[in-house]
């Protein structure tokens, strides 16, 4: 791990019965950078962001995170509160299912201000106000604050999610497949969005997906995982200009012909 | 007596009790569970309470039940015949005269002193359980002190209402660490909690929890800084003794829209009346009720 790295992996092993999941993972991302982790279904993808981000233990190797101050946390050996607590402040979660993150009950600005609560603000104006600049910023009418999540479309509710997450300014954001099961002109629009965020706000992002495209136009570097190995890794225009191993140029002629 | 275990529990069980006491004590705010017993008695009609009480009472104790403000209801008076039979204590209406006091709803006008304990019938402990309803993950919000959630509630209250809507069972924050319910007193009765010379103890038999507030603990209804929390009463003074500070009952007088604001709080207003304390007794509807005194 060098001086500057925000997340390191090593040696990674995780196996579900007899499914090798993770085999020997090592990964790293510098700040500001995004990472994604492409590969068919059920290569490991999503269990690699859980032992990432703390969610799920490997049975070896170990998570390196360093924090603002500089120190370096072993994310699986910190304490439960710590562990929630850079959830909560550091770190964000952007799930495939916006469902699983908004509380549905609850208006825009009470999802998007939930974090700001959590962190103690106390002032309603503001976190409204807050909340409000947020919804802009995911292209999101100000006007709908006091909404239900419940009257929103497939796209608005992601783009919810997001600002729920990235209220806090988090230095990483984790996200599993977060334009999926949208339809492809609204999954344009997030991408694009995305893209400017981490950018605009210098957020290093875990990505993981399926699909080529959405590494190529979001990721600086990607890993390319089958059965649980990463079978290649480098930068995401060369590994898809170039690739080198035969599974990843399965995967990029598969969608050049598709 | 004879024949009868003093205040009806078992040695064995008030012990248990009194250990869960203990603990309660010890970490202000926070729900220890214990073995509620069957009382006899319905659940909701305060036997989480009645356990706490049979664990504190001694033979020299003086205790008075209240139910809504009222000693003369039907709950606060077969609770206070319960243990005058099973414990032979003293009973009074009289707060000053208490040592131990059982409440259902309120906290008594006049302010208890460090020779007393008040026992706070509980139906629901938990005040995380509207929004979360595993218990599971309630436990561990408390343990790690996340109450974003609560905030998010009020945030949602101010945002629908303009203010926050919550009139009864407001939640505190105990000794700037744990969340809880205060039992369904009216917000008006928060500040009264804080820092109260007595000893509080809640009890909630059916939910099996009991958790307590030391003398002198501080005890925050929660807010936003731009919307501070207050108390609320009705704009009038109360019929019987003009107190214009106490908390009131709308009674009904006639069928002809005929009302009459009483202090809830029977024993305030009857000492009030004592010491010679007057109101206007049936105000007409339209004009308020004028303080005499
Ligand atoms: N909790 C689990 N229990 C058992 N098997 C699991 C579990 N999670 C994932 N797996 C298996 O591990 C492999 C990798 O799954 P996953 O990480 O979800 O892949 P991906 O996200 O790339 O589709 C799959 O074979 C999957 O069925
Ligand atoms: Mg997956």
């Amino acid at each position: 791990m060098t001086d500057d790295t925000l997340l390191s992996a090593r040696g990674l092993n995780l196996r579900f019965g007899n499914i090798p999941a993770l085999i020997d993972v090592d990964a790293d991302l510098w700040p500001g950078e995004v990472l994604a982790i492409v590969g068919e279904s059920g290569s490991g993808k999503t269990t690699l962001l859980q032992v990432l981000s703390g969610r799920v233990a490997p049975q070896s190797g170990v998570v390196w995170y360093r924090d603002p101050e500089g120190r370096l946390l072993d994310v699986h050996a910190m304490p439960a509160p710590a562990l929630r607590a850079l959830h909560r402040s550091d770190w964000g979660f952007v799930h495939q299912n916006p469902r699983d993150n908004l509380r549905m009950g609850v208006t825009a600005g009470g999802n998007v201000g939930e974090r700001l609560m959590a962190q103690g603000s106390r002032h309603y104006g503001r976190i409204r106000a807050e909340a409000i600049d947020w919804l802009k910023q995911v292209e999101i009418d100000g006007a709908r604050v006091d909404d239900l999540p419940r009257v929103f479309s497939g796209g608005m509710l992601q783009r919810l999610q997001i600002a729920r997450t990235l209220v806090t300014h988090p230095r990483l954001v984790f996200m599993d497949e977060p334009t999926g099961g949208l339809d492809v002109s609204v999954q344009a629009r997030l991408l694009d969005l995305i893209r400017s965020l981490v950018r605009r706000l210098n957020i290093a992002a875990v990505l993981v997906t399926h699909d080529l495209a959405v590494a190529r136009l979001l990721a600086n570097r990607i890993m390319v995982m089958q059965r649980g190995v990463v079978v290649e890794a480098g930068l995401t225009d060369q590994v898809l200009d170039d690739p080198q191993h035969a599974y990843t140029q399965l995967l990029v002629s598969s969608v050049l012909s598709a | 007596m004879t024949g009868y275990n003093f205040a009806y529990l078992d040695e064995q069980t008030k012990r248990m009790i009194r250990r869960a006491i203990l603990k309660a004590v010890a970490i202000p705010g926070h729900q220890i569970p214990f073995g509620s017993r069957e009382m006899p008695l319905p659940y909701g009609w305060g036997t989480g309470g009645i356990q706490l009480t049979a664990a504190v009472l001694g033979p020299d104790d003086g205790l008075k039940v209240i139910d809504q403000g009222a000693d003369d209801t039907t709950n606060a008076v077969s609770i206070r015949r319960f243990f005058a039979r099973t414990a032979g204590v003293t009973t009074t209406t009289h707060t000053a005269d208490a040592t131990i006091i059982q409440t259902r709803h309120r906290i008594p006008e006049l302010k208890l002193t460090d020779k007393q304990i008040i026992v706070y019938q509980v139906p629901q402990p938990e005040p995380l359980s509207k929004l979360e309803s595993s218990r599971a993950e309630t436990r561990r919000m408390h343990g790690l002190a996340e109450y974003g959630l609560m905030h998010v509630r009020l945030y949602e209250d101010i945002t629908r209402f303009g203010h926050v809507s919550i009139s009864y069972d407001y939640p505190v924050m105990v000794g700037g660490r744990y969340l809880m319910s205060p039992s369904p007193i009216p917000a008006f009765d928060n500040p009264k909690m804080h820092m109260m010379p007595a000893l509080q103890l809640f009890g909630a038999g059916r939910e099996q929890r009991i958790y307590a507030i030391p003398p002198y603990t501080t005890v925050e209804s929660l807010d936003f800084d731009d919307h501070p929390f207050r108390t609320t009463r009705a704009p009038h003074a109360c019929g019987l003794c003009g107190a214009a500070d106490s908390y009131l009952d709308e009674v009904v007088t006639d069928d002809r829209g005929g009302r009459l604001y009483v202090c809830s709080d029977t024993d305030h207003c009857e000492t009030r009346r004592t010491a010679g304390h007057t109101g206007t007794e049936s105000p007409p509807v339209d004009a308020p009720a004028e303080q005499a005194a």
